[in-house]
């Protein structure tokens, strides 16, 4: 493969895509995506609810046909290579996806049966993941009984029970508390540093930040990709700290100044983000007839939420 | 090939446990050929007795009481009310206190002498005098068994009415019943019942089998994996060929010992015919799941097979005697080829070979079912 120019081409990348466009009929899921994922690295989608995170991954393992455009996952071309690709790559459900009526290592089982795992891989690699997971002392619980954590985990083990190069994570924490998700993406990084490409779809932004790259995308387009710190320095607004007593009067007065892009309360500050453009934007919110005198205005560092807001216009679901 | 095998083999392992969970399914295997037996072998029966029938006794005499006997005697009706008029009669069939009531007119004893079968020499020379019966039936007609079955009555021998020997005149045809010479409908019935028990069970378990995994999100993981639709499909119906076997054995092993059912065939022949329809009818409902979006719609389609299974499959009533139009309906459904290859097999020892366009039949519509439902089955979401 190797003599092969476009797969050298494509060797620093686990994800090559180019102009990927996804209809459903008038509706467009996915439009015109670029991307390129670099190898063991964790590359993340951020978006709210509808913004084309779940079919984009679908396009990218091959379960659905781009309407138009070039995609290239770990050298194979889709759709028409998708089923070789299928045995390098992981997949994890929005929603958990195995069997509630068999146990953690009936549901491990089946899972290795169907990835051709012979009797003796299976039995090593069962217990290295149940251990690895922290998974054995449940390994005789039934799946369903299982608590939102538990299940994740038993997830995660079922998709990389074959070593997949490649790990596609569809919004893989939204039935987890804090601590679980911790654990989680510590996982990942294991993982990650092990050789593994992971792909992770998510509205919060805790985990977004968590990712060496990150695409926001909105309505099917991505609006930016990049690490989430350059993200945060090159963005194009600032954002001004505002405290004062009548939070919610000020933020419908400002809101209505052009150069103010949007504003959010946050307990007794106000984070309003101001155009770039605007070089004195302290002085100009200052000139308002809604703050007083006595309020308190600084420029803050911006967050990946304030990136986010910048960069649709809106905020997360 | 050995790792599609492995797949096939995971697919067939894990249905196996599912179905060992599910007890309502588990018991659902042993309980519907068990109880469905029971109660058909018993509850249908073409041959009608005691009928509940009236009289209306216009003669009143010693003769008229002996007739009554006489057709009571019979077995096939039983006189369970008296009435003095034909208006109160009628309004009894009306009510449905009886079903029929026998009339005796006033002159009954006049016209048995006369009547040409009780044998008093040559009849005079009055024609309408010799004609004419001895008493007349009023019959709730609706239900055309128990009417055929009081028709049977019109030529009953009336000899022994009047303590002369019977004089029975020789028939037209000499009539040999094989295979069930005694006429229990129950020997019928029971092959033919193989055949409704495993359409409803093959059907409705395989119909709901691929529909299930959708329903519960699993098949979104499964699309994911090396895993091919057919090797799904294969993996899916494979424990359900042993449970139609086994509920084969409950029907027809009961049959033999509970209601004498003959078993006249071979074990093996019974084997062949057996496993091609189940087979046919777990690909059947592997069709429907490909179509149904929930269980309940696979539920709806399996009754809307069912029906027709049981009613126009020569299970009820004769192929011979459906118009032509339902008689190619019934040609579609595999139920009706495996009905007559069960009956031949199981009652008259016939080779399934020797019925070779039922079984190649079955094949084909086998074939050509696990290739539409492979091909409806989409790997991809779009």
């Amino acid at each position: 493969m190797s003599t092969d120019f476009h797969s050298t081409e494509h060797d620093e990348f686990a994800i090559n895509a180019e102009k990927l466009c996804k209809n459903f009929g008038a509706l467009t899921a996915v439009s015109s995506l670029d991307l390129k994922v670099e190898k063991q690295t964790i590359y993340g989608f951020l978006g709210p609810n509808g913004s084309g995170k779940t079919t984009a991954i679908r396009l990218l393992t091959g379960l659905l046909k781009p309407t138009s455009g070039q995609v290239n996952v770990l050298g194979c071309h889709l759709p028409q290579e998708a089923n070789k690709l299928r045995l390098k790559i992981g997949y994890m459900t929005q929603k958990f996806s195995l069997y509630d009526d068999l146990t953690v290592k009936e549901n491990l089982q089946f899972i290795s049966r169907i990835y051709g795992l012979t009797a003796n891989e299976q039995k090593s690699r069962l217990s290295e993941l149940l251990s690895t997971h922290q998974l054995t002392q449940q390994s005789q619980q039934l799946a369903g009984s299982m608590s939102g954590g538990q299940k994740q985990r038993l997830a995660l083990a079922a998709a990389v029970i074959h070593k997949p190069k490649l790990l596609f994570l569809d919004e893989p924490t939204s039935a987890v508390d804090p601590q679980n998700r911790r654990e989680f993406w510590e996982q990942l990084f294991d993982l990650c540093d092990q050789g593994t490409t992971i792909l992770v779809s998510t509205h919060y932004m805790d985990e977004a930040e968590r990712c060496h790259k990150l695409a926001i995308l909105e309505n099917g387009i991505k609006r930016a990709d990049d690490s989430p710190q350059a993200l945060m320095n090159n963005m194009t607004t600032q954002v001004v700290e505002i405290s004062a007593n009548n939070l919610r009067h000020i933020k419908d007065n400002l809101i209505k100044l052009p150069q103010v892009i949007s504003a959010a309360q946050l307990g007794t500050h106000l984070r309003v983000l101001v155009n770039k453009n605007e070089s004195q934007p302290i002085a100009l919110l200052q000139q308002q007839p809604c703050l007083k005198p006595s309020d308190k205005l600084a420029i803050v560092r911006p967050s990946l939420e304030d990136v986010f807001v910048s960069c649709t216009g809106q905020g997360v679901a | 090939m050995k790792t599609s095998l492995l797949r096939i083999q995971a697919i067939v392992i894990k249905e196996l446990l599912q179905l060992s969970r599910d007890k309502m399914t588990f018991g659902m295997v042993i309980m519907i050929p068990l109880v469905q037996l029971l109660l058909f072998a018993f509850a249908i029966n073409t041959n009608v007795r005691d009928i509940p029938v009236g009289v209306v006794d216009h003669s009143q005499t010693s003769l008229s009481r002996v007739l009554q006997q006489t057709v009571s005697a019979t077995g096939i009706v039983s006189f369970t009310h008296s009435y003095h008029s034909v208006q109160s009669a009628q309004k009894a069939i009306d009510n449905s206190e009886v079903r029929a009531v026998l009339i005796i007119p006033q002159d009954v004893s006049q016209r048995l002498v006369r009547h040409p079968s009780v044998g008093f020499g040559l009849p005079p020379s009055s024609k309408q005098e010799t004609s004419r019966p001895i008493a007349q039936w009023l019959v709730d007609g609706s239900d055309t068994v128990i009417a055929g079955a009081i028709k049977g009555l019109r030529n009953m021998p009336l000899a022994e009415l009047l303590d002369k020997p019977a004089n029975r005149s020789t028939p037209t045809f000499e009539v040999t019943l094989l295979y069930n010479p005694e006429q229990r409908s129950v020997v019928n019935i029971v092959p033919g019942l193989v055949a409704v028990i495993l359409t409803m069970t093959m059907i409705m378990f395989t119909s709901a089998a691929i529909v299930r995994e959708q329903e519960r999100g699993n098949m979104e993981m499964l699309i994911t994996t090396p895993l091919a639709s057919i090797e799904l499909m294969i993996g899916k119906i494979f424990p359900y060929i042993f449970i139609g076997v086994i509920q084969v054995s409950i029907i027809l092993g009961l049959g033999y010992w509970l209601f004498n059912v003959p078993f006249n065939g071979g074990l093996a022949q019974l084997a062949l015919a057996t496993l091609l329809f189940i087979c046919a009818s777990l690909v059947l409902g592997l069709v429907i799941s490909t179509i149904a979006k929930s269980q309940l719609q696979s539920m709806q389609m399996t009754v809307f097979i069912l029906l027709p299974s049981i009613l126009l499959s020569g299970f009820m009533f004769p192929y011979e005697g459906m118009p032509l139009p339902a008689q190619y309906i019934a040609e579609a459904l595999p139920a009706t080829h495996f009905i007559r290859l069960i009956r031949g097999v199981v009652l008259r020892d016939v080779a399934v070979v020797e019925m070779s366009f039922d079984m190649l039949w079955l094949i084909a519509f086998t074939c050509f079912g696990l290739l539409v439902a492979a091909l409806r089955f989409k790997k991809t979401l779009d």
